[in-house]
């Protein structure tokens, strides 16, 4: 049996603010069916940018209702910016505290309220960032990483009660323990294999690292990638497919191609885009 | 008022007849069976008659009763004993919906070299025989198959697996724990080497269980030190729980019938009216083939730890299948193996019955399980998707 807070339990027993907004200036959904919990948060604002209503519906155990209970509650009243800065943690607190193994709870609710503002400012709906680590539950290495460092993450089993990673089957244990290893700055890589690397070595290796790791990773969201030319440490690429129109497209270069050839060709290399 | 409660499975009280025979063995009684002393030795007479009762609740003989100290170990004592004895065999045989205790004990095997097949079963939970006689071969050691499913009261015809298995040379290990106290089991007519069960889902204490094992089957200790047990397991008898084992198990030989007849009904009462009143439920597992106190029913759109805890406030208390209970994230193995469609699995509850349920308890969960469920999906944004 969980020990949960008396205000865990009120707000499981009593949820404030359940419902649907229609025509909601926001709306975000999170989780699904198959993972045992998803939250759909709504919220409308007056006319000076605060929110005025706030309204919830949760799937899910008694800390995911709790945790989306408190969640309106916190962001009532309060304008966009000031609500954007909740974290996971903030929920977590509110209610007291939330058990070890339920603190997704309170991170879906933080992801819902995300969605729901990007949802405000006409954002697109954002694509998978990253590459999928935990195939179960869908869970990417650029999720794992953000979970780990905001919460200082320090084990496997940390990561799993925090954003479910790891939870089913268990072959991902090892890759999250490398992205724990990275962040913590314990890794341990083939040091500078750059300085040994003749040039001609250095764009073999980064078309091997391309080719096996990186396009796969792209192509399963529907985009490419492809090798320009090498200039000393910089790396020209050019996005193709679903890549070169997607607004994150940045981000995809420099946290995920920029750091996985950092990680397995030489640690000072710099990813650059061109268009042909 | 006292709890509701409807957990049988999971664990049940201690019936007080047995509490009664067990209290002089915690004080006055208090000998050593091995002494030589008649201090002792008396005691070790009552530890027979122990085993006498405990053999005849199953049809087998007191030699072969062996006491341990939980379904688990003799578990754990039966498999390794079939290794042990078998060195040069490598396959073993179990099913996808085992208990832990064999379950994670295969798995482990598994890494240690040996092959392990799982036997899978259909979506209302029964076992693929064809799938399991397709994999015997001349390699493997021990068959282990439950008697009954621990979360969907699903049967496997062991009668007719064991004798295929015999036949095959292969030793046959059934996990009973559920089954005995709840159906009949008659080592005359079922030819396992060896069975498990557990004497706390029988109205005994908790930390006593025992291992049958067939005249005749190689057997090899899983403890190794003291004669006790015929030196077949180590260490001083837990003497007031094997009291208690054997006074729960003349019990129910005598209750079994009123398991089989009144609880039934009861269990009957309790499903049909859920599902009547309450929508887009349904119940997992085969409906003839099923203990008579057992029913696993999913209720769609909701998740089973919400649901159990607002039984809670009520005082009724049941099990979940569902992932949050266990501090796992993926609903119960069982559920899976059968196929139990996700947005049932997760709000799957088990309610098992022992006779020391009444009517007017199945009665109070009708009432109130059906707003329970109401409240929650009106929470659940699945819900009105379904209806819309």
């Amino acid at each position: 049996m969980w020990e949960y807070t008396d205000k865990v339990k009120d707000h499981f027993l009593n949820p404030r603010n359940v419902g649907v907004i229609d025509n909601p200036d926001g709306v975000g959904e999170v989780g699904s069916l198959a993972c045992g919990d998803a939250l759909k948060l709504y919220f409308k604002l007056d006319e000076n940018g605060r929110i005025k209503d706030a309204k919830f519906q949760t799937f899910g155990c008694a800390s995911a209702i709790a945790s989306s209970s408190a969640l309106t509650e916190m962001i009532m009243g309060r304008t966009l910016e000031e609500v954007s800065n909740i974290t996971n943690d903030d929920i977590a607190s509110y209610l007291g505290e939330l058990p070890k193994e339920k603190m997704h709870c309170s991170v879906m609710g933080r992801d819902a309220l995300e969605k729901a503002i990007a949802f405000y400012r006409g954002e697109k709906e954002k694509k998978v960032e990253g590459e999928i680590v935990c195939e179960c539950f869908g869970v990417t290495d650029v999720e794992i990483k953000r979970a780990v460092t905001e919460n200082n993450l320090l084990t496997v089993e940390d990561v799993t009660d925090f954003v479910k990673a790891g939870g089913g089957c268990g072959k991902c244990h090892e890759k999250i323990q490398e992205i724990l290893d990275q962040v913590h700055g314990d890794i341990k890589p083939v040091k500078n294999k750059a300085a040994k690397l003749t040039n001609i070595q250095k764009i073999k290796l980064i078309e091997e690292t391309l080719e096996r790791e990186i396009k796969p990773a792209l192509k399963k969201d529907g985009g490419n990638i492809e090798l320009i030319d090498v200039d000393g440490n910089i790396v020209l690429v050019e996005l193709r497919g679903t890549c070169a129109s997607c607004s994150k497209s940045q981000i995809t270069l420099k946290n995920y191609v920029e750091t996985k050839l950092r990680e397995l060709v030489s640690p000072d290399l710099i990813v650059e885009e061109v268009h042909q | 008022m006292k709890p509701v409660y409807v957990d049988n499975n999971a664990t049940s009280r201690v019936a007080p007849e047995v509490l009664e025979e067990m209290l002089p063995y915690f004080t006055e009684r208090y000998g050593n069976p091995s002494s030589m002393h008649s201090f002792g030795g008396t005691v070790a007479r009552e530890i027979k008659t122990a085993r006498e009762k405990v053999a005849s609740l199953i049809g087998a003989s007191p030699s072969e009763i062996l006491f341990t100290s939980c379904g688990t170990e003799s578990d754990n004592t039966a498999i390794r004993a079939a290794l042990v004895s078998n060195p040069d065999r490598k396959h073993i045989i179990t099913s996808r919906v085992e208990h832990p205790a064999i379950k994670n004990l295969f798995e482990n095997l598994a890494k240690t070299g040996f092959r392990v097949t799982f036997v899978p079963v259909d979506s209302n939970g029964l076992l693929d025989l064809e799938y399991l006689y397709e994999n015997l071969d001349d390699d493997t050691a021990i068959v282990s198959l439950m008697w009954a499913n621990n979360e969907t009261g699903v049967i496997f015809p062991v009668e007719e697996i064991a004798q295929t298995v015999k036949e095959r040379g292969i030793v046959f290990h059934t996990d009973a724990v559920q089954a005995v106290g709840k159906v009949p089991v008659d080592m005359n007519k079922v030819s396992a080497d060896m069975l498990s069960l557990s004497g706390h889902k029988l109205h005994a204490p908790k930390g006593v269980g025992a291992l049958y094992i067939r005249k005749g089957t190689k057997f090899s200790p899983f403890l190794i030190g003291g004669h006790q047990e015929n030196g077949r397991r180590a260490g001083t008898e837990n003497v007031t729980s094997i009291i208690g084992l054997g006074k729960a198990s003349e019990m129910a030989l005598y209750n079994l019938n009123e398991v089989e007849i009144r609880i039934k009904k009861l269990r009957d009462k309790l499903e049909d009216s859920l599902i009547k009143t309450v929508p887009n439920t349904m119940i997992n597992g085969d409906k003839d083939k099923r203990l008579p106190n057992t029913t696993s029913i999913g209720f769609e759109f909701v998740e089973g730890e919400a649901i159990l805890l607002m039984m809670n406030e009520l005082d009724i208390c049941a099990s979940s299948g569902s992932a949050c209970t266990s501090g796992s994230l993926e609903p119960s193995h069982v559920l899976r193996a059968m196929g139990v469609p996700f947005t049932a699995a997760h709000g799957s509850i088990r309610f098992s019955l022992s006779i020391y349920n009444t009517e007017k308890e199945i009665d109070f969960i009708i009432e109130n399980i059906p707003p329970i469920i109401k409240k929650l999906r009106e929470l659940s944004p699945f819900w009105e998707q379904t209806k819309g």
